[in-house]
Parts: C-alpha cells; sequence; structure tokens
C-alpha cells in the first residue's frame, strides 16, 4: 500500500506492506538512529516522534501514520549534539546503542517539562534501557545539559 | 509472527463493526501485546480517524474514549482530581512513557488482561463501558464476559464524590504487577478490586460492614483479610498463589487508609 | 601526566549520541540475504528427518542447510587461544540437537517474510530422546549429552564426554582437614547462582560478504576478530587465509561476544552461495541461543577462630556448562582462584575441587565476572555468615584477614600481591556509607527497615601467559600518528584510552592519534577485548610500539640535522639537538622527510604478553528499604572503591564501575532464568528476564583508591569486570541484617523476603 507521511520536516510517499512496522519502514528510508532491542516493547531503543510525542516505533503499524508527522534522531542533529555533548562529557554513552532512543525521549521530556526533578526525570526514561551505563552517568549528564540551558537562559554562559 | 493482509482506516463505527464481524479481521490498540502474538490477520480496522482519543469531560461523567492512551489518563488534570490521582498511580509504571504514549485504554480493557492495572481501577471506580452493539454494560459484568466482535467505543465513570486509592505490588519497577488493588467507597460502601492473582481483577465488596464503624488501622486490616479470604489466587513466574494471598491483605488495608487520607 | 588519568571524551562519543550509522546492521548491503536459523523445540533429540523441499519452494528463498551440508569436523564457538581448552564437541549443524535452542537448519532468502515462511515449512521428524535438565544429576547420569566419538578436548581439563563431564579439577595448598579440625568455627554453606543474560542493547549480528579476491569477509559485531577468524575456517573448513574478520561499533558484549554465536550462519551461507548475507538474532533467541553465564552450585567450608582470623577455605564447584563446553573449564578456575585470595592473611590452608558438567541447557559462555562472580557471591557471603556467627562487624573481620601488598597467595598461583589498596578501599567505602551508624539496620518506623551489606572482590588484568596485546603505532603526514589494534571497544572506550596512552608517550594531543580496529588483515595479533586485558595487556604494548616510534622519529630529525642520535631529544613537537639547541626539526619536517627517500621505519608493531594478571580489587556496600509487609526491596545507595591501579580514564573507569554494579544489582535481585520441564528457557525476552531500569538501581556512587601495578601500562590494572562482583553478596547481606535470613539463591524476590525459611522448605529450589 502506498504511504504519506510527513519525516523529519520532508514529505515522503512510499510503499509499505500492511503490517510493515514504522521502525523497519524508518530504517528503510535511511533512518539509522532507529534501533531494534528487543520484540516485546521494553527497551525504548526504537522511540521516534509521532505528531511530537515519543512512541515505540517497533509497535506502531507504519501504515497508521499516514498523513501524520514522523521525527527521528536524523531529524533533530543539532539538538542531539547539543544535548549528547554533556552525556559524551561524562562518558555515558558507552556502547552507544541505546543512545538515539534515549536522546529522542530526553529530549520529549525537556519540551514537556523543562525542569524535571531527578524523580521525573527517572520515571520519564524508566521505558529507556541502558546495560552498559548504569544510568548514573546519563543522569549526571542530563543535570548537567539542564543547568547549562538554565545558566544561558539567565545570560550566564 | 503477526501477518496482516489489509489495514484499513475506519470511516466509521459501523463500518468498523461490520469489518470486525469476520474473525480473520480484528480492531488494533496500542498493537503492544497484539504484535508478538502469532497469528494471520485479513483486515486491521484501526480506528484512529473517529475521535475515539479524548476524555469528556460532563456535568456528571467522564467519557473515555477506547482509543484514548494511558498517557492521556495519567496526565488528565479532571480526572485525576476528581479520583485523588488512582487512574494515574495505577498507570504510571507500565513501562514508559513511550508504550503509554501508544497504549488505549481500549486495548487494555478489551482483552480483559489479568495483569491489567487499568481493568483493576475503572473497577473500583464503577465504570461502564459502551459497546457499539450491545450499549452500556456494567464495567463488573463486561470484565467477565468472553471476548466478542463488539467494539469497545468508551468507557463511562459517574463523577460522583469517591474516595480511592490504588496500591500495586511491583518487583522490578516497571514490570508486570505481582498483585494489584484499588478501593474505593461511595455512599459508604466500600469496595475493593484485585487483579494480577494473576488472575483478572475482580470486586470484592465490604457486604460484612467491616468499615461501618470507622476506618482505622484495624478495620482497614479486617477489610483486607476478608477481601483476601474472598479471593481465589495462583501461581506464575512472578509469584506463588501464597505470596499473593499474603500480600494481598496489606494492599487492601493501605489503600483503604490511603483512599481516607484527605489529599 | 597530560593525558593518562584524564576524563578525556571518547573518540567515538559524538557519533554515537548523535545516532549515526556506525553498528554491523548499519552497515550491511540492504539487499543481503536475510538468514534464520531454525531451533530444537526439543531439549534432547535425533533429527530422523528433514524434509526441506516444500520450504524451498518459497518464492524468495536462495538456500536452506542442514547438517548434512556442513563439514564434520568438531570445533568450538569459544574465543579462546589456540588450543582452547574448551572441548571440540560443535558442529555448525548437527543431526543430534542437544538443547532447546540448538540449530537444526540455515535458511537464507530475500525477504524475512519469505525466510520465515520456509521455516514454518522445514518439515522435521524427531526421536525426542530423554533430557539431563538438573545439573545436580548431570555427572556419570546415563543419558550422555555428548555421546559421539568425534568428540575431542583438546587440553588436559579433565573432560570426559562419557561423564558428561567437561572439566574437572582438584587443587590445595597446605592440609586442609587438619587446618578445620582445629579451627574454633566451621561453617558449611552452599550457594546457587543462575545462568544470567548478558542483556547488551545490541543483540548477536553478523554480515558476511565475498571480496574482490574471493575471500569470505566477515563483519561481525564481536569481541574477538581473530579467535572469530579461526573458527569460522574450522566451521566451514576452509583455510583461514579465506577469511578476514573485521568489527563496526558494537551494541555492549560484556563477554557474550567472546563466543561466535552468530557468526558461522551467514558464514556458511555466504561460503556456499557467494552471495551476502546477513543474520541478526532476536532478543528471544539472544535469550536462548545465546553464551550466558554459567549457573554454577558453590558449597564452602570456612575455618575461622573466634578472634576472627580466617584459616581455611574447601570450595566445591558445579558449573553447569549446559549442552557445549565454550568456556566451561575456564570459568569454573575463576570461582576459587578470584575469590579465595581476598582472605590470605591468615589463610594456610585451601582446597578447591570442580565438575563442569554438560545438560541439555542452553551452552554457556563468558558473561563478564567468568566466574569469579559466581565464586564471590559464596566466599563473600560466607564470610559474612561467619561475621554473624562470630558477632563481629563484617568489616572488621575482613580487615583482620585482607590480602595485602607483599603477600604470595597460594590460591591465586603463587602470584606475589605487587599493588593492592583494598584495605583503603574498604575503609573508604564505609566511611562515606556510614556504616557504623548504619550498620546492621534502622526500623523506619513505617513497616519498613533501611539495612547495609558488604562486599569485596577481586579479578585480574588478562590470562597470564596466554594473552596476547598487540599494537602498531605509525607516523604520517602532518604528524599525526595511526593507532591500529585488535582489541575490540565493544562500549568501554578502549579506542580512546588507548590513544591517551599512545598520546602520552608521544607527547602529542589525544586527537593527534588516529584508531584503527580491529581488523584480522590489518590489525596487529590481539586476542581480543576479554580476561580484562585491554588496558593492561595491549596498553603496554601501546607504549612499547610509541617508544619505539619516538626513538625512530629522533633517528629522522638526527639525520636531517645532520647530529648524532644521541644527542637528540623529542618534546612532541620538535626534535632537537641537544649540544646545539638552535638547531631542531618540527615533526611536522619530520613526518614529510620520512616519506622522501627514508631509511628509517615509521611503523611500529609490539606483542606482549603477561607472566602474571595482576588483581584489581574493589569494596561495594549497599543501603536497600525493605517493606516488611510484602518483601518489597528497594536499592537507595551503592558506594563502592575500586583499586584499579592507575586510572587511565576517570570518566570511563567511573561509568565502568557504576554500569558493573548496575548489572550486578540486576543479577541479585531481578535476573532469573528457570527452565520449563521440557527444557525451554521461560525468560525468553526483556518482558520476563528484567534487567533493571534506571528506577531500580538506586544511587550508585563510585571512587577509586589507586595501587600502582609495576607491570602495567602507567601503573594500570584492569576495570571492566571486577565491578560485576560485589552487588550480590552486599545485598544477600543487606537483606539478612534486615530480615535475619540468608539467601544464598540468587535472585532474591520479595516474594523469598517476605516468606523467608519458609519460601525454601516449599519450593524446590
Amino acid at each position: 500500500m502506498e504511504l504519506k507521511f510527513e519525516l523529519n520536516g520532508k514529505k515522503i510517499a512510499t510503499v509499505v506492506e500492511a503490517d510493515s512496522l514504522l521502525l523497519d519502514v524508518l530504517r528503510s528510508l535511511g533512518c539509522a538512529s532507529v534501533k531494534r532491542g528487543c520484540e516485546s516493547s521494553n527497551c525504548g531503543l526504537c522511540t521516534v516522534f509521532v505528531d511530537d510525542k515519543p512512541v515505540l516505533s517497533c509497535s506502531v503499524l507504519a501504515a497508521r501514520v499516514a498523513g501524520r508527522k514522523v521525527t527521528t534522531l536524523e531529524g533533530l542533529q543539532e539538538e542531539a549534539a547539543d544535548f549528547g555533548a554533556f552525556i559524551a562529557d561524562q562518558g555515558a554513552e558507552q556502547c552507544g546503542f541505546c543512545n538515539p532512543g534515549l536522546m529522542m525521549n530526553a529530549i520529549a521530556m525537556f519540551r514537556e517539562n523543562p525542569h524535571p526533578s531527578e524523580e521525573e526525570i527517572l520515571s520519564y526514561l524508566s521505558g529507556n534501557l541502558c546495560r552498559c551505563s548504569g544510568y548514573e552517568g546519563q543522569l549526571r549528564g542530563i543535570q548537567s545539559y539542564l543547568a547549562f540551558k538554565d545558566a544561558q537562559k539567565k545570560g550566564e554562559v | 509472527m503477526l501477518t496482516i493482509r489489509q489495514y484499513v482506516r475506519a470511516e466509521s463505527l459501523e463500518q468498523a463493526y461490520e469489518l470486525n464481524q469476520k474473525k480473520a479481521n480484528l480492531i488494533l490498540g496500542g498493537m503492544h501485546w497484539m504484535k508478538m502474538t502469532t497469528r494471520s490477520v485479513d483486515t486491521a480496522i484501526d480506528l484512529s480517524g473517529l475521535g475515539l482519543d479524548t476524555i469528556v469531560e460532563t456535568d456528571h461523567t467522564f467519557e473515555i474514549g477506547c482509543m484514548v492512551t494511558l498517557r492521556q489518563l495519567e496526565q488528565h488534570p479532571a480526572l485525576n482530581a476528581w479520583c485523588s490521582h488512582a487512574v494515574a498511580d495505577a498507570v504510571k509504571d507500565i513501562v514508559g512513557v513511550q508504550f503509554r504514549n501508544t497504549a488505549t485504554v481500549g486495548g487494555s480493557i478489551f482483552g480483559r488482561y489479568g495483569f491489567s492495572d487499568v481493568l483493576t481501577v475503572f473497577l473500583a471506580l464503577n465504570a461502564r463501558v459502551v459497546c457499539h452493539h450491545a450499549g452500556e454494560i456494567p464495567l463488573e459484568q463486561y470484565a467477565q464476559m468472553p471476548a466478542d466482535r463488539d467494539i469497545l467505543v468508551k468507557l463511562v465513570v459517574d463523577k460522583r464524590p469517591m474516595q480511592v486509592s490504588y496500591q500495586a505490588m511491583r518487583h522490578a519497577r516497571t514490570d508486570f504487577p505481582i498483585l494489584t488493588c484499588a478501593v474505593s467507597c461511595v455512599d459508604g460502601v466500600w469496595q475493593a478490586s484485585v487483579g494480577a492473582r494473576p488472575h483478572k481483577a475482580a470486586l470484592v465488596r465490604d457486604q460484612e460492614g467491616l468499615l461501618c464503624g470507622g476506618v482505622d488501622e484495624t478495620s482497614a486490616a479486617r477489610f483486607g483479610d476478608y477481601v483476601a479470604g474472598q479471593l481465589n489466587f495462583g501461581s506464575n513466574m512472578r509469584g506463588s498463589a501464597a505470596y499473593r494471598s499474603q500480600i494481598c491483605g496489606v494492599l487492601v488495608q493501605r489503600a483503604v487508609l490511603a483512599a481516607c487520607e484527605v489529599k | 601526566m597530560r593525558h593518562v588519568n584524564q576524563p578525556v571524551r571518547k573518540k567515538d562519543a559524538m557519533a554515537l549520541v548523535t545516532g549515526k550509522p556506525v553498528y554491523t546492521g548499519d552497515l550491511r548491503d540492504p539487499n543481503a540475504l536475510v538468514v534464520k536459523v531454525l531451533h530444537s523445540p526439543h531439549a534432547n533429540a535425533m533429527i530422523e528427518n528433514i524434509d526441506t523441499s516444500i520450504a524451498m519452494k518459497v518464492p524468495g528463498i536462495e538456500a536452506i542447510f542442514t547438517y548434512k551440508d556442513v563439514p564434520q569436523k568438531r570445533f568450538t564457538m569459544a574465543g579462546q587461544t589456540y588450543p582452547e581448552p574448551s572441548p571440540y564437541d560443535r558442529l555448525l549443524l548437527d543431526r543430534h540437537v542437544r538443547f532447546h535452542g540448538d540449530a537444526v537448519a540455515v535458511v537464507a532468502g530475500e525477504s524475512e517474510k519469505a525466510v520465515d515462511k520456509a521455516l514454518k515449512l522445514i518439515k522435521v521428524a524427531y526421536q525426542v530422546l530423554p533430557a539431563v535438565l538438573d545439573f545436580r544429576t548431570a555427572k556419570d547420569n546415563p543419558v550422555l549429552v555428548h555421546p559421539e566419538d568425534n568428540w575431542v578436548a583438546n587440553c588436559p581439563v579433565g573432560a570426559d564426554n562419557h561423564r558428561n563431564l567437561c572439566a574437572h579439577d582438584e587443587m590445595s595448598h597446605g592440609d586442609i582437614e587438619a587446618v578445620l579440625a582445629d579451627c574454633d568455627l566451621v561453617l558449611e554453606r552452599t550457594y546457587h547462582t543462575k545462568a544470567n543474560s548478558q542483556a547488551m542493547m545490541e543483540t548477536f549480528r553478523t554480515y558476511t560478504y565475498m571480496d574482490t579476491y574471493g575471500r569470505l569477509n566477515v563483519l561481525s559485531s564481536t569481541q574477538i576478530v581473530f579467535h572469530a577468524r579461526r573458527i569460522i575456517a574450522h566451521a566451514l573448513d576452509i583455510p583461514k587465509s579465506k577469511v578476514r574478520v573485521t568489527k563496526p561499533r558494537i551494541g555492549g558484549g560484556f563477554g557474550a561476544k567472546q563466543s561466535c554465536v552468530t557468526e558461522v550462519f551467514p558464514a556458511l551461507v555466504t561460503w556456499k552461495t557467494g552471495k551476502p548475507a546477513y543474520l541478526v538474532y532476536s532478543r528471544q533467541e539472544s535469550q536462548t541461543s545465546g553464551s550466558p553465564r554459567h549457573e554454577m552450585e558453590i558449597t564452602v567450608r570456612i575455618g575461622a577462630m573466634k578472634d576472627g582470623r580466617i584459616r581455611g577455605f574447601d570450595m566445591y564447584t558445579l558449573s553447569n556448562t549446559g549442552a557445549y563446553g565454550e568456556h566451561g573449564p575456564t570459568t569454573v578456575g575463576l570461582s576459587g582462584h578470584k575469590s579465595i585470595p581476598l582472605y590470605n592473611r591468615n589463610q594456610e590452608a585451601y582446597r578447591f575441587t570442580y565438575d563442569v558438567v554438560y545438560t541439555n541447557m542452553q551452552a554457556a559462555g563468558a558473561y563478564r565476572g567468568y566466574g569469579a562472580t559466581q565464586g564471590l557471591f559464596a566466599v563473600e557471603s560466607i564470610v559474612n555468615e561467619l561475621a554473624a556467627e562470630l558477632k563481629m562487624d563484617p568489616v572488621q573481620l575482613r580487615l583482620m584477614n585482607l590480602i595485602a601488598e607483599g603477600q604470595v597467595p597460594p590460591a591465586y598461583y603463587y602470584e606475589p600481591c605487587n599493588a593492592c589498596a583494598l584495605d583503603r578501599c574498604l575503609k573508604e567505602t564505609a566511611q562515606r556509607m556510614g556504616w557504623d551508624e548504619k550498620y546492621p539496620c534502622r526500623d523506619m518506623g513505617n513497616g519498613k527497615v533501611r539495612s547495609v551489606g558488604v562486599a569485596l572482590a577481586m579479578q585480574g588484568s588478562s590470562i597470564s601467559n596466554v594473552d596476547i596485546g598487540g599494537a602498531t603505532i605509525k607516523l604520517n603526514d602532518d604528524g599525526f600518528y595511526a593507532l591500529t589494534i585488535g582489541a575490540a571497544d565493544m562500549g568501554t572506550g578502549c579506542d580512546t584510552i588507548l590513544a591517551q596512552m599512545a598520546a602520552e608517550v608521544m607527547e602529542c594531543d589525544v586527537d593527534n592519534v588516529v584508531v584503527y580496529g580491529a581488523d584480522t588483515d590489518a590489525s596487529p595479533y590481539d586476542s581480543g577485548s576479554y580476561a580484562s586485558s585491554t588496558t593492561y595487556l595491549t596498553g603496554r604494548a601501546v607504549e612499547e610500539a610509541c617508544e619505539k616510534l619516538r626513538e625512530s622519529i629522533q633517528k629522522i630529525g638526527a639525520a636531517l640535522m645532520k647530529c648524532d642520535v644521541k644527542d637528540t631529544d623529542f618534546d612532541g613537537k620538535t626534535v632537537r639537538c641537544v649540544s646545539d639547541p638552535q638547531r631542531s626539526v618540527s615533526l611536522v619536517d619530520v613526518a614529510t622527510a620520512s616519506m622522501v627517500n627514508n631509511q628509517f621505519e615509521t611503523q611500529f608493531t609490539a606483542t606482549t604478553s603477561s607472566p602474571v594478571s595482576p588483581p584489581p580489587y574493589m569494596a561495594g556496600m549497599v543501603e536497600v528499604e525493605i517493606d516488611k509487609a510484602t518483601g518489597a526491596i528497594q536499592v537507595l545507595n551503592y558506594e563502592a572503591t575500586v583499586d584499579c591501579g592507575t586510572v587511565i580514564n576517570p570518566n570511563l573507569a567511573r561509568v565502568q564501575t557504576e554500569g558493573g554494579i548496575a548489572q550486578g544489582i540486576g543479577m541479585a535481585l531481578y535476573e532469573d532464568i528457570t527452565y520449563t520441564d521440557k527444557g525451554a528457557i521461560r525468560e525468553d525476552s526483556f518482558m520476563q528476564y528484567k534487567i533493571p531500569t534506571r528506577q531500580d538501581v538506586g544511587r550508585i556512587h563510585v571512587e577509586f583508591e589507586s595501587s600502582y601495578e609495576p607491570t602495567g601500562p602507567f601503573g594500570a590494572k584492569s576495570i571492566g569486570e571486577i565491578v560485576i562482583n560485589t552487588p550480590s553478596p552486599a545485598i544477600a547481606h543487606a537483606v539478612y541484617n534486615a530480615t535475619g535470613v540468608w539467601h544464598r539463591e540468587l535472585p532474591i524476590t520479595p516474594e523469598k523476603i517476605l516468606l523467608g525459611e519458609k519460601y525454601y522448605e516449599t519450593s524446590s529450589v
């Protein structure tokens, strides 16, 4: 079936099967940042935005995004580099395989709640598994990014 | 693995209902469970285009469309203000934000899953379901009915003043619950809904009036024991029947006490 | 030091955080054949008949291979130095399938849908055989997992396939029976750990294709390119010269990718069809046909005096290697040798005996900690139990018995302890935890109890007298350096820390060193990234190669300046004539000159091995909160102090430690592996196999107390593995301190905590 949607700001027309999953379609369209880590909606590696909401692309039929707006990390490179630098400064990216999903969901969190408490961070990102880092370095990176952003807003940086 | 021959975004409930009469067809929810099943689907029916993804507050009710996501439930200020956050408490530990952004109320309730936090809390809220064909059915009754080919259109809860609280026992924080529990009190009548036993949630009412003389630690504990005694428990990977039965009273007691706390 | 001991950002960090296509699945040809494996639905069965004719008719199917199509020489998938201690007990596909999930057939086709359809249409008639599903009954069981005649053990590891024995050994020092008989107190306890999955986020995957020269190219998510080359050549029975293995970025390994779990299957397809092929294991396959930790049951006897002196250990380890022997004979050794030496000070005797048995369960492999994790759960737990029996503070009991510099622990192969800050680690950790105030527990007055627990750990740094580290450094135009390695960065950051070491020696910026690896054609030989060897061994190779290049740079400079090389020095930017400092030549000019009519080498390779394996040491303390009415347990804080010698990169060492502790918390509390009575694993997904989320690990705080290891690069030892070892015994200790019940089997669930002794009386565990 034909599928038309907006991907990272560009109009896309492609052909998919009725049971194609959004994850596979996005990868075939060159969005290699979208990863699969499980088959049970647990890991968060495949997180993308549909109409600006973070969803698990492994569980969305591609057909369902017809006429909608899909964003992957390929479409958020500036924000990813901006925030990712703080993760990199902790060495918390480690193997990197969970990073795109984490970046996406963290960016969603920053947009929804620019001043999350520690508990809110842990809760919002609990659907993003990481096996390398033990999560502490990610938390440090997120908190120093938020502090930097605040200072930036106040004109301190 | 799941295969689907054809995808249809329904243009009306009637069209969806007609399509759904064929056994090989099915209605799409959030897809999280369905995608893990092994089946060949002929036509997958998507209700996304029918405006069923809203929570409508009327003078006397909340009407929750079947395509409302768990995340919408969690974040709805009026609904959660009315139910003392019990609905938010029930869904907040379900996997993660991304999961809850697509998992639907309809999928959760229609599936009548044993582990369902959603079913547990809405039973305690005395919800009713509205089916396209069968019309309005109390959720307590619907939960016991076998899955049929009708369409669950929405959930309705009356905005009557209610004391309510939600408690669940999980080990890993976002895992399936080992036991779920919601208690509520409307017009002085207490009831507890207990799920993940691992059987699906069921309601037990305080028919012996254990809490009529007032709620305190002792009466709440007695009600907890009573509820545990009324229910059957089973074993699965997450816990034994003995363990579930032992913590059931504790959760019910805590929920009763929490429901009585002024928020 | 300018670059060593600095928190340098990982060289690949920005590519990773911005989601660049750098992994196997991103780099493969999208038109490669899709390869999948048909797995056995039985724990033990002979294939009586296998009919692929209908499956072959599915449009788009390229090939289907069965046991009839593969070489009949046995090999091992264990990534170990040849001759491997792991028995040669595998065929690429075997008529005899030995666990639920074993490979039955390999299907290759144009699309996943076609392959899935074909998998369903392969008709297999099995003769189902009785299966060994309890490792306690495996030894001398009438059911043999490997009855075949061509089973071979290449090394004398005590293996006997006619007894289901993959390995057996006994070793001792002193007269343990006499020492125990003379002790005031002897405790005997049995501990049980499960077959945990590494659960790295990137599952097993391999892409294969033929190159211009008719060679099989294997791009794989592997920690061991050189071993993989040998294993693939063995499996296909082709010359090693026909195989090249490279690895891109790896999405985590933790030892899982020290076995060739997927490589051989697409390799077979490409070798037979000439076409590119790609196999990715699903999470389910990774959970059920992977290479998990060896399940072990360890019985320890500890003998001590009333004053707390620990005089002897007697340990018996029963290890379950599953259906195949990968890493079976070697992991078991660490259960004793990397636990008993911790208490060396007053130790007069030890005995360590083990059996490694075959069962019809998922074959085990290498997982961070590699047997030490299991052994330390037992030894650290029994030391805590001893403290309770003696009514002594477990920290004081440890301080009285710890290994220290200058000792020569018999249980650690009589290797002298050159560098050890374990006492400082323990004291520091206790202080940060507030041990004296918090031990053993505090009732919070709301039905909750907070308690603390402690454990120590050690590991090694490389396999002594076996492992090889290799590094090549090359001078290039403009004076930048290319460092080529055969070790595998799997997220650990070894590309970066090795570049830091190179920069330290070459006195240049880390950015001036580019790193390439690992590639069996281009990299110097390196046994690979495992056994906590890369920093220690490959690091030394980097140091040595760089020293040689420095000399050569000075030679070129001397020739350009027409002075004696002995009269020069090099500060990283300029070669100067010492006796006439006005004469100098820049590195850029040296580099340029090295490419014109040059007589001097500008590329050096160093190869290192080590006669010793210096242990890093560590102390860990946990604070938990337990709900007395439900048994719910929450980790609140974890304090850890590590002695890994000189810390090469504090950021990366810290994150390694935090990550290892989180995995250890998973092992202690959440990650279970259980089997159905048919031999199928129940925890075959992340829905059932619960690795911790960020809400499950509490707050982890790590510090370092460095000793200086004289044999290591810049004084460094290893860090990668040790960090997973303390949580299980520390948490079991904390649970005891809150409830009075010892949990000697993992994971420790709320149900076990609430029911306590009753749980173990009623369930057959």
